[in-house]
């Protein structure tokens, strides 16, 4: 009997997966569709980039400041055991403008701007705002959900720009000024190594990051249920699910854009 | 024979093992306020959802001007559906926007006007609910319950509605507040020249906003009848209900 039950249990959980892929994939797609459909809604997209874009710049910026940072001390500590200090720069920029710049960016925008959308949309789903801008002539998944997952795709690249910048910065800073490089020589190894491939797919990575972010806030504040524990379930599942899913899919992207 | 402005039959609609509605049947006629009372979770707002598009029915009709919505195409169904102006429980105002910007909201979706007019549209609207210029800038997060309601009944009369839905217009509101919102409900309703449905267990609510008032019991429309015959009738559903007696055949889950 208990196998049963097991056997029961299990096949109620994949089944609730593949109703979950199922309605999330529609969602990403009505939202897609709604981007490119009219009317459209400029001053919540203007919102939406200012609370994602704007807002996040300085726990970006402090983010990819520190990382470059730790990176180059880090990397002078392991590296000097065998002579290979002069590799810190390229170390620090390769590692900022391929993994780490679009990566801790997602993370800290998920947390930040994702858990707000979730929050705000999940309130607004609990309350009848959602229900009253269908009233009100208004398709929902228009207003709220498209601008977003435009605002999050165009201001996570810009947003890695500058963690790139500050990323090589924080290095930079820690070569020339604890570790004893010079300016000149450090600014040469960094650029000498670096190609426009790495800064690429660094804002290719950044872009797929910020759709997802958008896409998982919007998905679970849309369909919270149960007031305030609701929301606080959505806000949860909306921050988790897009960090998992932005590590995954690192892995993922890194071997599409490098592995030849 | 009438053709009423709403027409519903056969509605029915599940939530999982849960029969919500089962089988309404229910016709609102032109230029007149229907209330639907009921107990609580009986469904009255999934059927207000249900014509407004909001739920999906699992059968049924439900003709607004003798066109069937459930089966019409999508702009169609849109088209008739905009005629309809909705209060909301709780106001279900938009924390975002201020007070000017909501009661417009529709208007500006519509692109039937600028934001420059809209504004001065707003508050002559909001002096129809009896709030004054100064509310317009405001916040809806700085306004009290009677005045959130007020702004809620002007953004759904904005668009100057045919069709207008009160969802429990008076839920949390002092008695006298409550009265002040039945009155501002009948005052814009005749004004407008609008069909109204309401849904409500505050049984002098009821009475003071609308002509018609149908029982739901059990997924079904079990009485109808005048409005004010609801504490008079000797239908023992509705007449337990509306003197929330204790005993009778509405059996409380609390007492199974």
């Amino acid at each position: 009997m208990k196998a049963l039950d097991a056997v029961a249990w299990l096949g109620a959980s994949v089944l609730a997966l593949v109703e979950y892929i199922g309605e999330l994939g529609i969602f990403a797609v009505s939202g897609v569709s709604h981007v490119f459909r009219p009317p459209w809604y400029p001053r919540q997209l203007g919102r939406a980039f200012l609370e994602i874009g704007y807002f996040s710049l300085p726990v970006v910026a402090l983010t990819a400041l520190f990382t470059g940072m730790v990176l180059a001390l880090q990397s002078y500590t392991g590296f000097s055991r065998f002579g290979a200090e002069s590799a810190i720069a390229s170390v620090v920029v390769l590692s900022v403008t391929r993994e780490l710049g679009p990566v801790l960016a997602g993370l800290m925008v998920s947390g930040r701007a994702g858990a707000a959308i979730a929050a705000e949309l999940g309130t607004m789903r609990v309350t009848d705002q959602i229900d009253a801008l269908s009233t009100l002539s208004t398709e929902p998944m228009k207003y709220l959900v498209a601008p977003r997952l435009l605002a999050a795709t165009i201001a996570l690249p810009l947003l890695v720009v500058l963690a790139d910048i500050l990323g090589v910065m924080g290095g930079y800073l820690v070569g020339v000024y604890k570790l004893g490089f010079s300016s000149g020589g450090y600014l040469n190894s960094t650029f000498t190594n670096l190609q426009t491939q790495d800064v690429v797919s660094g804002l290719i990575k950044a872009a797929v990051f910020g759709f997802i972010i958008a896409l998982m806030g919007c998905f679970n504040g849309y369909r919270s249920r149960g007031g305030a524990q609701g929301v606080g379930a959505a806000t949860t599942a909306a921050v988790v699910s897009a960090s998992i899913l932005i590590l995954a899919l690192d892995y993922v992207l890194t071997q599409v854009l490098f592995v030849k | 024979m009438s053709n009423p402005k709403i027409r519903i039959r056969g509605l029915k609609k599940h939530f999982g093992p849960k029969k919500v509605l089962d089988g309404i049947d229910l016709d609102v006629e032109v230029g007149t306020g229907m209330v639907v009372i009921g107990g609580s979770g009986t469904g009255k707002s999934v059927l207000l959802k249900s014509i407004l598009g909001l739920v999906t029915p699992d059968a049924g009709s439900i003709e607004i001007d003798g066109v069937d919505v459930l089966k019409a195409p999508a702009r169609e169904a849109r088209a008739l559906r905009q005629q309809i102006g909705m209060l909301f429980q709780n106001g279900a105002l938009f924390d975002s926007l201020p007070v000017w910007e909501n009661v417009t909201f529709g208007l500006l979706a519509q692109k039937k006007l600028s934001r420059a007019k809209a504004r001065d549209m707003a508050v002559e609207i909001l002096a129809q609910v009896g709030l004054g210029a100064d509310v317009a800038g405001l916040s809806p997060a700085d306004l009290s319950g009677g005045m959130q309601k007020r702004v809620g009944l002007a953004r759904a009369i904005a668009a100057r509605p045919a069709i207008m839905f009160f969802d429990e217009p008076t839920t949390g509101l002092d008695p006298i507040m409550g009265a002040v919102i039945d009155e501002l409900i009948v005052d814009c309703v005749k004004r407008l020249g609008s069909t109204s449905v309401a849904i409500t267990h505050d049984m002098a609510s009821a009475q003071r906003i609308a002509d018609k008032a149908a029982m739901l019991f059990e997924g079904k429309i079990t009485w109808t009848g005048p409005a004010g015959e609801l504490l008079t009738t000797s239908d023992p559903v509705v007449d337990q209900f509306t003197h929330g007696r204790a005993h009778g055949p509405i059996q409380m889950a609390l007492r199974k």
